[in-house]
């Protein structure tokens, strides 16, 4: 679904990206964790083409994202993006967040956009909510739109970015239920977190980063009990411990 | 102090049609160079942030070009400067069809243009960038963010100051009267020529102009209200809940 092929990226002079290799499966969910500058959003970052790579190659649904032919407007549509800050349209309610996308790129009509967001915000929790504006809402709910908003498209492909780093702890339940969800319902995801327990329940891989690299690589078990890296282990101890 | 005041100068004669006409002018030109100055500066503005540098430089010269030369200067270039320029049968025609008031209009247009540009540039940089990836990220092009996020968001957090720079708009038309255009200003000199009642001619002008802007801040203030962003702070009204 998703290959990384000796990807490399700079800031400047700041190697952010290493080497990196990685093959994701269809279906699978993939957590990455490491410490802040590790890399790990940029990571995820790249796969949509929102960060450009100097070096390597990734490769999305079969398509290479250096190919100058690309459509990248139409393989962003079957990816979907969740910021750590939501990122909704303030000026939009609820309803017009979900379904700008579906009526603006899919060309669909408005009532069936429309009736896919109300199953939509339905799955994620908030029916009562379509005609409120994001400001109107905590940041649970604003994050549960935003991934309502991902899903309209129907991606092939969710990428999570952090989504609950800037919510209060009782909302971050809430998010997680939702993600949760849709990782049961088989959606492929990659999740930038440092919520170890969702990751130990729900991902079939965990990827520990530091310093643009993936250090190390297991299915969550192995990694949480048996951390190879010192690196690794350090990090574990330092997360774990509260 | 002997100067007799006489203020039925302002209504005998032609005095009251000229203010009319006058004014009619005033808001005619005014309404199509601020057409034109919003055209232009959401286009420039919009630019001056798009991704790509050729676009932006384009954009950047437009702005310090017009915004950098007096406006006198321009409603004389348009207006002395480039008709002679153009096929003579197109300059006859001109000269026919108002052209001191098309010039007028151009140079109110394009010098405001750059200065609403500024504006817009400012509220799209005070937009997250994150927003413009979220939208991008959903699949929007560049082209579908910019129109149906980044520049709704960047006009309603703009209209303060585009209003001050809309009342200035409306102000400096009073500049046209130096080619003739029988605007407002022009008017009331005329009345003062005629009756030689000068403070009373321009006391009329004063009042219409000041009228004239109340209006529109007015209006102004409405449009800001209904087109707040809900949760955005500095808001007058308390919020709903």
């Amino acid at each position: 679904m998703v290959e990384f092929q000796r990807v490399n990226k700079w800031y400047g002079s700041l190697h952010v990206l290493r080497e990196i290799s990685l093959r994701i499966e269809q279906g699978e969910v993939v957590v990455v964790c490491g410490p802040s500058g590790s890399g790990k959003s940029t990571l995820i970052r790249c796969v949509n083409g929102l960060e450009p790579i100097q070096s390597g190659e990734i490769v999305v649904g079969g398509k290479r994202l250096s190919d100058p032919s690309l459509d990248m407007t139409a393989l962003r549509a079957e990816i979907g993006f969740v910021f750590q800050q939501f990122n909704l349209y303030p000026h939009l309610s609820v309803m017009e967040n979900i379904v700008l996308a579906p009526l603006k790129v899919k060309k669909a009509p408005r009532p069936e956009a429309e009736k896919i967001a109300r199953r939509l915000l339905e799955r994620v929790g908030i029916p009562d909510k379509a005609s409120a504006y994001p400001a109107n809402l905590s940041g649970g709910q604003q994050q549960r739109v935003a991934i309502a908003r991902a899903l309209a498209m129907q991606p092939k492909i969710m990428l999570f970015d952090e989504p609950t780093s800037a919510l209060d702890p009782e909302m971050i339940s809430e998010v997680l239920e939702v993600m949760t969800d849709l990782a049961k319902d088989g959606m492929t995801m990659v999740v930038v977190t440092h919520e170890m327990g969702f990751a130990r329940r729900v991902a079939h891989r965990v990827l520990f980063m530091d310093e643009g690299q993936i250090v190390e690589e297991g299915d969550p078990q192995r990694f949480f009990d048996s951390p190879a890296s010192p690196r690794t282990k350090q990090f574990l101890s330092k997360i774990l411990s509260h | 102090m002997n100067y007799q005041f006489d203020w039925s100068v302002l209504w005998t004669g032609q005095s009251g049609q000229w203010l009319l006409q006058g004014l009619v002018t005033t808001l005619e030109i005014s309404a199509l160079a601020w057409l034109l100055a919003g055209a232009l500066g959401v286009l420039s503005g919009a630019l001056r942030t798009a991704p790509w540098a050729p676009l932006r430089a384009v954009a950047a010269f437009y702005v310090e070009f017009f915004r950098n030369v007096p406006l006198l200067v321009w409603m004389f270039f348009w207006y002395f400067g480039v008709p002679p320029l153009l096929p003579k049968p197109f300059q006859d025609w001109l000269y026919d069809h108002g052209a001191e008031f098309w010039a007028g209009t151009l140079a109110l247009g394009v010098y405001h243009g750059a200065r609403f540009s500024e504006v817009i540039r400012s509220g799209i940089q005070a937009i997250p960038k994150t927003q413009f990836e979220a939208a991008l990220s959903t699949g929007l092009t560049t082209m579908q963010a910019y129109r149906f996020v980044i520049i709704p968001v960047a006009l309603r957090l703009i209209i303060p100051p585009v209003t001050s720079e809309s009342l200035n708009l409306l102000k400096n038309s009073s500049l046209a009267l130096t080619i003739s255009v029988a605007e407002l200003t022009f008017q009331t000199r005329q009345i003062e020529t005629y009756t030689a009642k000068a403070f009373e001619a321009l006391t009329a002008g004063t009042v219409i102009y000041l009228l004239l802007c109340l209006a529109i801040a007015g209006v102004m203030a409405r449009v800001e209200r209904r087109c707040a962003i809900p949760g955005m702070i500095a808001r007058a009204a308390p919020a709903e809940h």
